[in-house]
């Protein structure tokens, strides 16, 4: 697949993990901010192949992960009504709410379906006007231009029986909200290449020159992430703090002004819960006033819901990147990608998911304590 | 669900009034909302996200930085070519034949 597989060529990553080797003189200590770059770096032992020492912290970058329980109840209840059809991406369907998930409330014969992408939810909707059609709009800022195109397409052709249950974070703000935590570790981020696809990485400039923190927009191929590691320690090394463009093929600075304008358009900033982290102030969008008769919440009353996370589950450190999976008493055990307490160990981006599909901490011989972690395996410990 | 993935457009077309097209992901082909890229024609790659394309693939980057890495293979070669066997062992040092009597 062009694109795809001269960026896993093995002889050019080599070469890029012995020039990281060659330039890293200290410990150093990176985050990624999204999913699938989590995902990438755990599959191919990316943060194995580090010098000792520098380390990936895996961060909040999983949409579905982060999505906050209330709203996954809101969902489940609103699916719940027959009137409704439900319609989600395929990874929020076994995200564990309080009591259930929407797979399960599917099987009992609820009406959720799976879409590919909000337009499908939106024929659905031009395809039955006599049943509620409900669309959960998650996501970072990669899925809102589609979320606010649907929204949008709805009004200019009065699809009336269409809603969404809108559940938008934005990056940046959760990364100053990581950078101004008195326990932060982070010396630098990778930012995630689509997300400024979309947005471009403006916002990302007084971040950097007010945390000193070097930042580097990153793809998400092997190759991508072994150089955007490369940029950043490099910065590191020379006490630079600025944010420099890794994917260079499919992002510029000003973004994709287009999206931005529907987004605009159709949202407002405004503040957000995160799933295991807690409310972060302008971290996310809430439709606009004049799309609110598109608005789930307004439209399904569920304003009084009463929720209950899992006790064993410790997402919200994990999200942090203060734990890894490795030091859940759960993980493996009572949790697994079959039966996940918590949204991490659900969606293949999440830090739990990817640890457990590549065998980390499982395997024939007994999980290796945490105490043990860091000999020989830079990169796990903490 | 939040992966994008290049593909190549293979067809543009105009869906009541929205730019809509096919893109083939490596043989697997998909519709996918054109109206964020309208500069696109056929035969460009494009990024798509849940159904939309977000951005163009630039070609000319692309490969840039495919070179880039490339002759950062090369100078790396050239580096370990000087530095002997291995990186686990010292260099040999051919010193000559005006050293082969000095003691060792």
């Amino acid at each position: 697949m062009k694109y795809v597989d001269e960026y896993r060529d093995a002889a050019r990553a080599k070469a890029l993990v012995r020039e990281i080797r060659r330039i890293a003189t200290r410990p150093w200590t990176m985050m990624e901010v999204c999913g699938g770059q989590t995902h990438t770096i755990v599959k191919q032992g990316i943060d194995e192949m580090l010098p000792d020492g520098v380390r990936m912290i895996h961060g909040p970058g999983c949409p579905v992960c982060v999505t906050p329980l209330e709203q996954v109840d809101k969902a489940l209840a609103i699916a719940a009504d027959p009137a409704v059809i439900f319609t989600s991406y395929g990874d929020m369907l076994r995200v564990p709410g309080s009591t259930t998930d929407l797979l399960s409330l599917k099987a009992r014969g609820a009406d959720v379906r799976i879409v590919y992408s909000p337009l499908d939810a939106l024929r659905i909707a031009r395809e039955h006007p006599d049943r509620q059609v409900v669309f959960f709009a998650i996501g970072f800022e990669t899925t809102a231009p589609a979320n606010a195109m649907a929204v949008w397409r709805a009004a200019e052709q009065g699809i009336d029986n269409f809603s969404v249950l809108v559940s938008h974070v934005l990056v940046p703000p959760a990364m100053e909200a990581i950078l101004s935590s008195p326990s932060n570790q982070v010396q630098s981020f990778l930012a995630a290449g689509h997300v400024c696809a979309v947005m471009g990485w403006t916002e990302y400039e007084p971040l950097a020159a007010r945390y000193h923190v070097p930042i580097v927009v990153t793809g998400f191929e092997p190759l991508d992430l072994l150089e955007g590691i490369l940029m950043a320690i490099r910065q590191l090394e020379e006490g630079r703090a600025e944010v420099e463009n890794q994917y260079v093929r499919a992002v510029r600075r000003e973004g994709n002004r287009m999206a931005q304008e529907t987004i605009f358009r159709v949202f407002d900033v405004g503040d957000r819960t995160w799933r295991g982290i807690g409310q972060i102030p302008a971290s996310g969008y809430h439709l606009k006033e004049r799309f609110q008769r598109f608005d789930a919440e307004h439209r399904f009353r569920v304003g009084d819901i009463a929720t209950r996370e899992h006790p064993a589950c410790i997402a919200g450190e994990i999200l942090q990147g203060t734990k890894t999976p490795l030091d859940c008493t759960a993980y493996g055990v009572l949790c697994n990608p079959q039966r996940p307490l918590g949204a991490p160990m659900v969606s293949a981006e999440g830090t739990c998911a990817a640890f457990h599909a590549a065998g980390r901490g499982l395997g024939p011989v007994a999980r290796p304590l945490t105490v043990l972690a860091p000999v020989g395996t830079p990169g796990a410990g903490r | 669900m939040c992966l994008g993935i290049p593909g190549k457009v293979i067809e543009v077309r105009d869906e009541g009034g929205l730019a809509m097209g096919r893109v083939d992901f490596g043989g697997v082909r998909k519709d996918a909302c054109l109206a964020y890229v309208p500069e696109v024609k056929v035969g460009d790659y494009v990024i798509v996200h849940v159904g939309f394309a977000i951005s163009m693939v630039d070609e000319d980057e692309a490969l840039r930085t495919l070179e880039l890495l490339d002759q950062m293979g090369d100078l790396l070669q050239q580096e370990l070519a000087t530095m002997g066997p291995g990186m686990t062992e010292p260099a040999v040092v051919d010193l000559g034949p005006a050293a082969a009597g000095a003691p060792s």
